[in-house]
């Protein structure tokens, strides 16, 4: 059997796992990383990025199927026609190319790819089927990032007409009746792509609204979206299994009715994987289903590390790249440790969603006196003339110091934002910093700086 | 809705201005026909005064410390039903208010017999605190530490920096706004030895800046004005063994309130006033007299939560022992609570000044103006006594006593502390007649 020795073992190459192995190859330790598929994990392969290519396809031909029956802006178009399979192909060439790119910057820093399910000896020892054969790796320090994966309801199994968001990805024909279980942001994202495919969409939520965990501020004109495109909503509404028939049965607030569908898209939620890959022999402590960890990515045991999904919320790329990055940093035998301010949260729904720092709703659920300035979008000139003038930029303060604690934010293309308003809050920003700051006319970020204005009391454009 | 301007009431005694000390309402809140709205304070007495209508708040003349002259505008209301200001011009200039109504301001403020001179003086001590209000903004801007258990607020980059620098944010100043720490505030603490040590004494540097306003102000201009005062201050020496065995008979009895040496004393010093009046006196030297009372208000000067009180024992000479040691008792708890009356708190002919156990061996006390003389008690102790055969424990207590010299020569000074010791020592005299 061959041997590797290492100074570093990353076990997982999603963000957290390749980020981790690139900056500790710059920092020159010796690193290799695991992976039973190609390199960027859940995100890369099925997540983040090929949600966010259908996304952006459905728009695409969705503005185009409005045109061809309702002209617009001076602007008609013949019948938008859709090949998904090409959609898909086309999708699925962007996933190689970012991985493929992954995968080059892995070599150029010169960190080692083992390709194979790793199953872990103890702290120090792994052992990987690679297709060449077993190969024993010894290693100094190990690294857990060994991520998450959909949930699945013990009533809907997957398989068949039943699918998670990864199968979702893969479909080369758009369900003509598509039933989403579960209104959080993967399921919306992908019920709303999907209507705008033109499949008839029910979405099933158990909480009394979408998006249960951002305020109903926040959430309106998504839930306002959802109707204007047709999408059905059950909120308060429970999934059962399938009938005899092949239909959802929901139990609702109504009583029971059974949902006709082509495909059953479960999408309840993600489970950190702690316990394959015999990360369940090494006896963590843990943190709920997650691996607890320390402020430096400890786990209860010395030389083992943990970094991304399966260290516990929010299950989000961007968190576990910047642990990914601080663990590499540790190891190289710097300081470091997680000090973030802020972890923004988006949603690539139809409008997107914007979280950083606290809401309102938490700040007064905590006791906590705060000034806030909200500025909607309807007011913006950069709104109007992209024809979408749904949402608004909201911004939390301390009263005394005026500190941003928080921004959010709902309307098209906000996503891009979310970086500007981290920003924000790590830069320790006063309402004074934001409104003191020239933002480019005509734009939608504008908004932001009214939002601080009016939170200051002289808002300008309302 | 209109606006319902409510004007700073004459609260009597001739005063022409009043100081906030606290303000009960703020913007917002609904107030109810006599709810009181604010806590204003004049010469030593804090008066609450209540909203003459109902009301919602929307203006508030500035802050606790700030100065408001009686007529000026205190406060606005919004109220069912057209308000008595016609638009709602220039909450921020009260002054420009005023000017457009001089006739509606008749009908607020009580018949004052010179209005226009009456307005002229005040009226720019309004503006002033009005005249500034980024004060909130500024004292958030250039605060410079932060709270006990609030996170440093610094970006990323000084972060890090700190870190590799071994250094904990949370014991670095921070200069910038809202006490963020900037590279140059960490560069300052490296540079200017680091690291503290984990315990032992720290040097610190604060500077708190403490508003001067209030009963502490009060009390600052009071002294003030007692500084330039020429006052002779005796200490003598008693033996108060004899006053504390009958003291220690009487309590031990149960009767009414326990005595304390308070009102022997108060009680010595009705008698002592008695054979000299003069020293129950004011004296007013602008106008060249000087007020000899009859009746003895006696002050007693009591540390309180807010700061130093002199509530007042009126008409001691018609209370008898336990009268004036329940009066005292009942004052003094008035004074500590806050709920001392406004004549409770002035009126003064003569002032007791005690601080009990912590009441040194002497004390200089300066005069409670327009008074002439002031009693200080000292603390009592047993010390060896020589009776010309032996020493003998006895319980002996100091009094230190100031006189305002210009009226109190230090001969008649001298004789009034030797009565008051006389009195002491032998207690029987208090209240014997004649």
């Amino acid at each position: 059997m061959r041997e590797i020795q290492c100074r570093l073992l990353i076990i997982g190459a999603g963000p957290g796992g390749y980020v981790c192995a690139i900056r500790a190859g710059q920092l020159g330790v010796d690193t290799v990383v695991v992976d039973a598929e190609p390199p960027g994990g859940t995100c890369l392969n099925v997540g983040c990025i090929p949600s966010k290519a259908l996304i952006h396809a459905a728009d695409e031909f969705h503005r185009l199927a409005q045109l061809s029956s309702t002209p617009s802006m001076g602007i008609s178009a013949g019948a938008a026609r859709l090949d998904l399979g090409a959609t898909m192909a086309w999708k699925d060439g962007i996933v190689e190319r970012l991985t493929g790119g992954v995968a080059a910057l892995l070599r150029k820093a010169k960190v080692r790819l083992v390709t194979g399910r790793a199953s872990i000896r103890d702290g120090k020892t792994v052992l990987v089927e690679t297709p060449e054969g077993p190969v024993q790796i010894r290693t100094e320090v190990l690294v857990l990032a060994t991520g998450s994966e959909p949930i699945e309801l013990p009533a809907l199994p997957f398989g068949g007409k039943v699918i998670s968001s990864t199968d979702a990805l893969a479909l080369t024909e758009v369900p003509g009746r598509l039933a989403v279980v579960g209104g959080g942001y993967i399921g919306l994202e992908l019920g709303i792509a999907y209507a705008k495919l033109g499949a008839e969409v029910t979405v099933v939520e158990a909480a009394p609204r979408i998006l249960p965990q951002y305020d109903a501020e926040l959430t309106r004109p998504v839930a306002q979206r959802l109707t204007q495109l047709g999408i059905r909503l059950l909120t308060g509404a429970r999934a059962g299994g399938l009938s005899d028939s092949g239909a959802l049965r929901v139990a609702g607030v109504d009583g029971a009715e059974d949902i006709q569908a082509d495909k059953v898209l479960v999408t309840v939620g993600r489970r950190p994987r702690a316990t394959g890959a015999g990360v369940d022999g090494l006896r963590l402590e843990m943190a709920g289903p997650f691996i607890r960890i320390d402020e430096r990515c400890r786990t209860s045991m010395t030389g083992v590390l943990a970094i991304g999904d399966v260290t516990g919320e929010p299950m989000l790329a961007h968190r576990a790249m910047a642990q990914g990055e601080m663990v590499a940093e540790l190891v190289a035998g710097q300081r470091r440790a997680w000090d973030k301010r802020a972890i923004p949260a988006v949603c690539f729904t139809d409008p997107e969603i914007v979280s950083v720092g606290i809401s309102p709703e938490e700040a007064a659920a905590a006791g906590r006196e705060v000034v806030t300035g909200l500025f909607p979008f309807a007011a913006n000139g950069r709104a109007m003339t992209a024809g979408d003038e749904t949402g608004f930029i909201r911004v939390t303060a301390r009263p005394d110091t005026h500190e941003v604690l928080g921004i959010q934010a709902v309307g098209a293309g906000v996503a891009e934002m979310a970086g500007g308003f981290a920003l924000a809050l790590e830069m320790g920003a006063r309402l004074e910093d934001i409104a003191g700051t020239i933002h480019a006319h005509p734009t939608r970020g504008e908004a932001l700086h009214e939002a601080c204005l009016r939170a200051l009391g002289h808002a300008l454009h309302i | 809705m209109g606006i319902h301007a409510i004007r700073m009431p004459d609260i009597g005694e001739g005063i022409a201005e009043a100081e906030i000390s606290e303000w009960l309402v703020k913007p917002g809140d609904i107030l109810r026909e006599d709810d009181p709205m604010v806590a204003v304070m004049t010469d030593k007495a804090t008066v609450e005064i209540p909203s003459p209508v109902t009301g919602t708040v929307v203006w508030q003349a500035g802050q606790p410390g700030d100065v408001i002259a009686v007529g000026a505008e205190l406060i606005r209301l919004e109220v069912d039903g057209p308000g008595n200001v016609a638009g709602d011009a220039a909450p921020q200039a009260p002054a420009a208010a005023d000017a457009s109504g001089p006739s509606r301001q008749a009908e607020t403020a009580p018949p004052d017999p010179e209005p226009a001179q009456a307005k002229a003086e005040p009226e720019p001590e309004v503006e002033q605190p009005a005249a500034k209000p980024p004060v909130r903004p500024a004292a958030a801007a250039s605060a410079p530490l932060r709270p006990e258990g609030e996170r440093p607020i610094a970006s990323p980059a000084v972060r890090a920096r700190a870190r590799e620098a071994g250094v904990d944010l949370r014991l670095v100043r921070g200069s910038g706004p809202g006490g963020r720490i900037g590279h140059e505030d960490l560069d300052a603490f490296i540079a200017s030895g680091g690291i503290p040590a984990p315990s032992g004494p720290q040097p610190d540097g604060s500077v708190e800046e403490i508003r001067v306003i209030g009963l502490r102000r009060k009390i600052a201009e009071r002294m003030e004005a007692a500084g330039s005062v020429p006052q002779i201050t005796i200490v003598e020496e008693l033996d108060a063994t004899a006053l504390e065995d009958l003291r220690g008979r009487m309590n031990a009895q149960g009767k009414g309130v326990r005595l304390t040496l308070l009102p022997f004393i108060a009680r010595a010093i009705v008698r002592a006033v008695h054979e000299q009046p003069l020293m129950n006196a004011h004296y007013h030297p602008e106008a060249g007299l000087i007020h000899r009372f009859g009746g003895v208000h006696l002050g007693i000067a009591a540390q309180t939560p807010h700061g130093l009180m002199v509530p007042v024992v009126r008409h001691a000479e018609a209370l008898d022992l336990r009268a004036t040691a329940a009066e005292i008792a009942r004052l003094g708890a008035a004074a500590k609570e806050g709920t001392a009356k406004r004549d409770e708190l002035s009126g003064s002919t003569i002032t007791i000044t005690s601080l009990g156990p912590l009441g040194a061996i002497a004390s200089t006390p300066i005069l409670n103006l327009p008074e002439v003389a002031i009693v200080g008690v000292n603390r009592l102790a047993v010390r060896p006594f020589w009776n010309g055969a032996a020493f003998e424990p006895r319980k002996m207590m100091n009094l230190s006593c100031s006189f305002d010299h210009r009226v109190i020569d230090g001969w008649d000074a001298a004789v009034f502390v030797a009565r008051l010791k006389e009195l002491l020592e032998t207690p029987a005299l208090i209240f014997v007649e004649g």
